[in-house]
């Protein structure tokens, strides 16, 4: 009996031969299709890390020029995120150095909050002044009072002091704003979590079906690179969107479906794969729990239903149902991975999760395989000190199937309510720009209004600097060393990051941030090394190898623990559920007294001359961090709202006219966003990709243009399964006069 | 070189990596991303071509470089010699694909098949990068490089082979 | 709906998003040269027919002008190159197949051939001129006895300048307006009605003035003709032609072209000059300076418009 995905303990003797020198300079095709080994030109000197511009953390080699300045990223062959090959993030990160709009030095907050007056400050200063706040905040209120908000790497250390100072609210954005739903509702059937990498097969799939999910927009690398060989092998893709995405016009079906109603087709699909005995009986019976209650319960939902819903014919949806099946069990019905879109998110992702469950999918070839991780040992300290509250207080019987932390329940846990006896004081914000992360902006700044304390660690003077009392800038990541890579894949591997180049200006790197702080908290015992590298050291020579060695080759891979990447046949396999199967019908849904078979609710639709404001990834930029980088920036300037020509027409529109939006709540773009007209998008909806209309005149090749899709996101959907916000319920007019809104022009 | 549109994803890499590979000037590039849609909704195709310099075999442009500068190298690779271009910008103008720029430095730029790598037995940078794989690259003449044998088992085509200039980037599609 | 886009943000500087890679310096270089061509041409051919006295200003005067056009013109040309200081390798390399390139190689002929003839007629200029030094006069003697084969020196490398100034833009079969042979004869018509115009200007002859109003005045129906022509041959043409066509005929540069070239620059002198040949009494400068200034638009125009004008793909 063996479960998936088990961490793994490595502690072996003499390994390293492994992937030793494998890298770049390996034989490579000449023009005439030759092998040619010996290289005339010498190695040029070259670092490995791995990325930062997302957080699929390619490794790569960061390369200098003759005059040792950092000339260009290679991605790492031997690393199986990206196989040798970036991103364009990726290949552009030299820009996220070269940026000379970066934070330089440590700023210190001078007037009121939020009108981003601040002085230059020494790093003592700054940390003294973290200190006193911190301790301050302590004494009054409980250490419990500080949360940290962290989505980057260096963000662990930070995490590591505040669970010495004595707090554990420690919140990324990547969840509840984004695969939180998915992680509840794959941990409810499955018994386990998706993590990223996504364990989906897609190299060897036969379909795969796309619920939104954008991939070659969205640009998780091994992904795209998989749908690619997919392609070449003549997988058939399924794209569910609104709008015509790019993997939409590489599919062969596309279902245009009616925003927010893809549980019904979901439903529908369960339906007729039950119905029509599709669905890979063994395995069921095999593997699953909950059948019958199942089968029973998708009864009703027929196509036609479904068609009246989601206005998808009956006869695609069949048609499909049964590419499905025809590929079973090599099929991947993807789990997404932005998914807080209309609060029923976990039921939508549940509603995947028993699809690919009926279809066997889940631990079969061309579909989910196991992965795989390596186990970092840390160095030993002292035992953290267990915290008397945490976030969840606030939320009481709330949200009890959340495995991580809400950013937005600390957000609103921060608002002071009669009802508590105490809000948070205190955010550490390290690399994550809450404004335009988080929907609701009026609700984060009244928060934000509402500290004591607010330390921002970022790279850029982003929005959410201007509203912190001290900044502290952090060089990028080709500048410092981190802690090591460790992600789950077909294979265990770890990657080395190491600086190429001092870094710029007055900036440091976290470990060194988070290590003074500590000194001057008394917390020192939690940061026994002074440098970073002697405790790299330490961890790698404790799993076999050495940091001389990972300088030297980047990424390592480690021998399989299991021999097997799929599920044998009749292999007995244990599910970490309530019932040791995959749950088909969950009882820990049950037991909080949420639906334990996903029902279909419908949400509301926009009013007349309204249109639903739907968002996505453009591939060359990563949210909102990379719209100033000077490489990214020369590629893509700006956001434009996607407009069907019909609508178009409708409202007098041009291709290419700047006008302002204006949400159901009467909120208004800051800026114009340009028009593009276009028939891949629906006539229900319009589209913008995320991360543009910064406001911050810091940032002052990307400040003012294009429209910021968060502003105009008011309306949260809360999932009250998991307390995910679902952002994709808001509705936008267009303002073609600017002065009749009031807007400034 | 041959493009497949099928699988490129117009994530615009190829541009980056042919920037950084050959520091291309940050508001210049040697190569682009094309999308063209077709249709009305919900009956669309779209098409996305990674496009740069075709190496023309009947090169207008190097016909009317009145120095010499424009080029062509054994191999069939279309070069311009900075030290011999006078920026006349007879040349842009010849292209009917607009596949040269003027470097701000003054000389005529462009694609060159990254010339320094290939003849080091590398790929060009944006071959090497592109996350799809959707580009190939090699001897034409070759029956077995890589985009020989891509090109045998697809239907391909070429930019505006109309304007006469036999292109030598082909596209499948 | 078809759509097409660049979606890498290509902004190229003078290439997109519509190539503008030549402004005023080009242009007007093919109309100076252009110009120079025609007033060296109607030199040399009057000279040959012996009708040196009947257009003294023709002949003797006018060609005073090409030296200095020329020369303004290589300015233009040099003004135009981005990496200047490698403008010898002009001159280093004969590119047969480059318009660009025996351009410069006519420049090279016919600008000291220009400078030669007026220096032959300087005395009409300056009566009391005197060669200072014995070589200079060694000269003198030697071009004035060979006077004939330096017209014909002149007259070949005008024409083939006049019509350099057009074939190279219509070398460029990647600008689809440009594309068409007419463009050669098109400003070598010009550029002689524009060198008429210029004796009309000069010449106090009222005979000669009147012969070189006629001579605009066929020039002129001869530029017509052939525009008329060219637009014929585009819309018959292939779709880029089409479009390229469709810019002057409801397009961008329908106003430009019509009123500034074929209104002001030929239809309103022509009339002019047609009325004074019916002896209304009309100063002949008004309808030259016209037909120069539509000679120089034409130029303006169809640079920029065929810029403009793309293949579509
Ligand atoms: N280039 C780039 N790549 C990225 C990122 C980035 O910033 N830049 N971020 C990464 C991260 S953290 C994440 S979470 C992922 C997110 O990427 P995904 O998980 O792919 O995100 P989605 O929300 O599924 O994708 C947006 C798509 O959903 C469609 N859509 C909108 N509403 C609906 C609807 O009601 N139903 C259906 N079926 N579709 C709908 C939109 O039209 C759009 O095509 O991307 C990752 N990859
Ligand atoms: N409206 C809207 N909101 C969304 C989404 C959406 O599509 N639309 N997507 C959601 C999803 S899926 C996610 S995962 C989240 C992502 O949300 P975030 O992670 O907050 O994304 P960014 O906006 O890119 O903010 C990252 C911040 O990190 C900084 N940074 C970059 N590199 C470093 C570094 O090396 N060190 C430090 N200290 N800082 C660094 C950047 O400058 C930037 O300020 O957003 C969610 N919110
Ligand atoms: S997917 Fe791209 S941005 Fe993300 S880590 Fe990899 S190379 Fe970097
Ligand atoms: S890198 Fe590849 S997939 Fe991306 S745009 Fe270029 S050719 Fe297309
Ligand atoms: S594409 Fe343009 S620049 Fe390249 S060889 Fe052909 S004509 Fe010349
Ligand atoms: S710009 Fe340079 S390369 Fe181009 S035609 Fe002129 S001299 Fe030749
Ligand atoms: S071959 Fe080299 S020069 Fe040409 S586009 Fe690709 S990377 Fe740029
Ligand atoms: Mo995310």
């Amino acid at each position: 009996m063996t479960s998936r995905r088990q961490f793994i303990k490595i502690s072996f003797a003499g390994a390293g031969t492994l992937a030793a020198g494998g890298a770049a300079w390996g034989a490579v095709k000449w023009i005439s299709g030759k092998d040619e080994t010996g290289i005339t030109e010498p190695p040029l000197s070259r670092t490995p890390t791995y990325c930062e511009v997302c957080f699929w953390k390619c490794a790569g080699w960061i390369y200098k020029d003759s005059d040792g300045q950092i000339w260009k990223i290679i991605g790492n062959d031997e690393d199986l995120n990206c196989n040798g090959r970036l991103c364009p993030r990726g290949t552009g990160g030299v820009g996220m150095y070269n940026d000379e709009d970066r934070l330089k030095t440590p700023l210190i907050r001078v007037e009121e909050r939020g009108k981003q007056v601040f002085r230059e400050a020494s790093w003592d200063e700054a940390f003294t002044y973290i200190a006193d706040k911190m301790k301050a905040i302590a004494r009054e209120h409980g250490p419990e009072c500080i949360a940290l908000f962290t989505h980057g790497s260096g963000g662990k250390y930070f995490g590591d002091l505040l669970q010495a100072f004595g707090s554990n609210n420690i919140a990324a954005p990547s969840y509840a704003q984004c695969r939180g739903p998915r992680e509840v509702a794959f941990m409810a059937t499955f018994g386990e979590g998706l993590e990223s990498p996504e364990p989906t097969d897609i190299r060897d799939t036969k379909c795969m079906v796309l619920i939104g999910s954008h991939l070659g927009e969205n640009m998780h690398n091994g992904q795209v690179q998989e749908m690619s060989d997919a392609i070449d092998k003549g997988a058939v893709i399924i794209t569910v969107d609104p709008r015509f995405s790019t993997a939409a016009s590489k599919s062969k079906y596309w279902l245009p479906i009616k925003p927010a109603t893809d549980l019904a087709l979901l439903l529908s699909w369960i339906h007729l794969i039950i119905k029509e005995e599709y669905y890979d009986k063994k395995y069921v019976e095999k593997y699953t729990y909950g059948f019958r209650e199942l089968s029973e319960a998708v009864k009703n939902y027929t196509p036609e239903w479904a068609y009246g819903i989601t206005t998808i014919p009956p006869d695609l949806i069949r048609k499909t149902a049964k590419e499905m099946a025809n590929a079973a069990p090599a099929v991947i019905v993807h789990p997404g991975r932005h998914v807080t879109w209309y609060g029923d998110d976990t039921q939508r992702s549940r509603a995947i999760a028993i699809l690919n469950a009926l279809l066997g999918s889940w631990g079969r070839r061309g579909g989910f395989y196991r992965s795989e991780i390596v186990e970092i040992p840390s160095y030993p300290h002292p035992e953290f000190v267990e915290p008397s509250k945490t976030w969840r207080d606030a939320f009481p019987g709330k949200y009890v199937l959340a495995d991580l932390a809400l950013a937005n329940g600390i957000c609103d846990a921060t608002i002071p309510v009669t009802t508590r006896d105490c809000s948070f004081k205190g955010w550490i914000v390290y690399g994550t720009n809450l404004i335009e992360t988080l929907p609701n902006q009026k609700n984060t700044l009244e928060a934000i209004q509402n500290l004591d304390l607010m330390v921002v660690i970022d790279t850029m003077p982003m929005e959410i600097t201007g509203w912190a009392d001290v900044v502290l800038p952090e060089c990028t990541y080709l500048e410092r060393y981190d802690s090591i890579r460790v992600v789950p894949h077909r294979l265990p591997q770890i990657a080395l990051r190491m600086p190429a180049a001092e870094p710029k200006y007055n900036s440091k790197p976290a470990y060194w941030m988070a290590r003074q702080l500590a000194l001057k908290l008394g917390l020192e015992a939690y940061f026994p090394f002074e440098k970073i590298e002697d405790l790299l050291d330490w961890q790698l020579k404790k799993i076999g190898t050495s940091l001389d060695e990972m300088k030297r080759i980047g990424v390592k891979t480690f021998p399989k623990a299991y021999d097997n990447l799929y599920f044998a046949d009749d292999e007995e396999v244990e599910f970490f559920t309530n019932t040791g199967k995959i749950e088909l019908y969950s009882t820990a849904f049950a037991n909080e007294g949420f639906d334990p078979i996903p029902t279909y609710t419908a949400h509301p639709e926009p009013p007349p001359g309204y249109y639903r404001l739907i968002y996505g990834r453009a591939p060359m930029h990563t949210f909102s961090r990379t719209s100033n980088n000077p490489n990214l920036f020369d590629l893509m300037d700006e956001n434009s709202l996607w407009v069907n020509p019909k609508v178009a027409k409708e409202w007098s529109l041009e291709n290419g006219q700047r006008i302002y939006l204006k949400n159901q709540d009467e909120v208004v773009s800051e800026f114009p966003i340009k028009v593009r007209i276009t028939e891949r998008i629906r006539w229900d909806s319009v589209y913008m990709v995320h991360g543009f209309g910064h406001a911050e005149k810091r940032l002052r090749r990307t400040y003012g243009r294009g429209a910021s899709d968060t502003k105009l996101i008011t309306n949260v959907m809360l999932d009250p399964i998991m307390g995910g916000t679902g952002m994709r319920g808001n509705f936008v007019t267009f303002i073609l006069n600017p002065e009749e809104a009031g807007v400034k022009a | 070189m041959a493009v497949n549109t099928r699988k490129c994803v117009g994530c615009s890499d190829c541009v980056v990596a042919c920037q950084t590979e050959n520091s291309v000037p940050i508001g210049f590039c040697r190569d682009w991303i094309v999308e063209v849609n077709n249709g009305t909704y919900p009956q669309i195709t779209t098409e996305i071509r990674s496009e740069r310099c075709n190496h023309c075999d009947n090169a207008p442009c190097v016909r009317c470089c009145p120095t010499g500068a424009s080029h062509i190298i054994a191999g069939g690779i279309v070069l311009v010699k900075k030290t011999e271009c006078i920026g006349c910008g007879a040349c842009i103008a010849s292209c009917p694909y607009d596949a040269r720029y003027p470097h701000p430095s003054g000389y005529v730029d462009k694609c060159t098949f990254c010339e320094h790598r290939i003849k080091n037995g590398m790929l060009p940078a944006c071959v090497e990068v592109c996350p799809t794989k959707c580009l190939y690259f090699g001897d034409l003449d070759d029956p077995n490089s890589d985009a020989s044998v891509v090109l045998k088992k697809n239907r391909y085509k070429t930019l505006i082979p109309e304007a006469g200039t036999v292109p030598q980037l082909y596209f499948i599609y | 709906m078809k759509e097409e886009l660049i979606v890498s943000g290509r902004m190229n500087d003078l290439v997109d998003p519509n190539l503008h890679i030549w402004h005023w310096p080009i242009p007007l270089y093919l109309f100076l040269g252009g110009m120079a061509a025609g007033i060296l041409c109607l030199a040399a051919l009057y000279y040959m027919q012996g009708k040196e006295d009947k257009y003294r200003t023709a002949v003797r005067i006018t060609p005073f002008l090409a030296p200095l056009l020329l020369v303004l013109g290589l300015l233009a040309l040099f003004i135009d190159l981005r990496h200047k200081l490698y403008f010898w390798q002009l001159y280093t390399n004969i590119k047969f197949q480059s318009p660009m390139s025996w351009g410069a190689w006519t420049l090279m002929v016919i600008t000291p051939v220009s400078f030669i003839w007026c220096a032959l007629n300087i005395k009409e200029l300056f009566p009391k001129w005197d060669w200072k030094f014995r070589w200079l006069k060694f000269l003198d003697e030697f071009f004035t006895k060979y006077k004939k084969a330096l017209a014909w020196v002149m007259l070949i490398f005008g024409i083939i300048l006049g019509i350099y100034t057009g074939i190279l833009l219509s070398a460029f079969n990647a600008r689809p307006l440009w594309n068409t042979s007419i463009l050669g004869p098109l400003f070598l018509a010009s550029g002689i009605s524009a060198g008429a115009a210029a004796t009309l200007i000069l010449s106090k002859n009222s005979e000669e003035r009147t012969h070189f109003a006629r001579i605009d005045l066929v020039f002129l129906g001869v530029e017509l003709f052939l525009i008329i022509h060219m637009f014929m041959g585009f819309l018959a043409s292939t779709q880029v032609q089409i479009d390229a066509a469709r810019m002057f005929l409801g397009g961008e540069f329908t106003t430009s072209f019509w009123i500034f070239v074929v209104f002001m620059g030929m239809i309103i002198p022509a009339l002019l000059e047609i009325m004074e040949l019916r002896k209304y009494h009309i100063p002949a400068v008004i309808p030259a300076l016209l037909v120069i200034f539509g000679s120089l638009m034409l130029r303006f125009i169809i640079v920029h418009a065929g810029q403009a004008s793309r293949w579509l793909y």
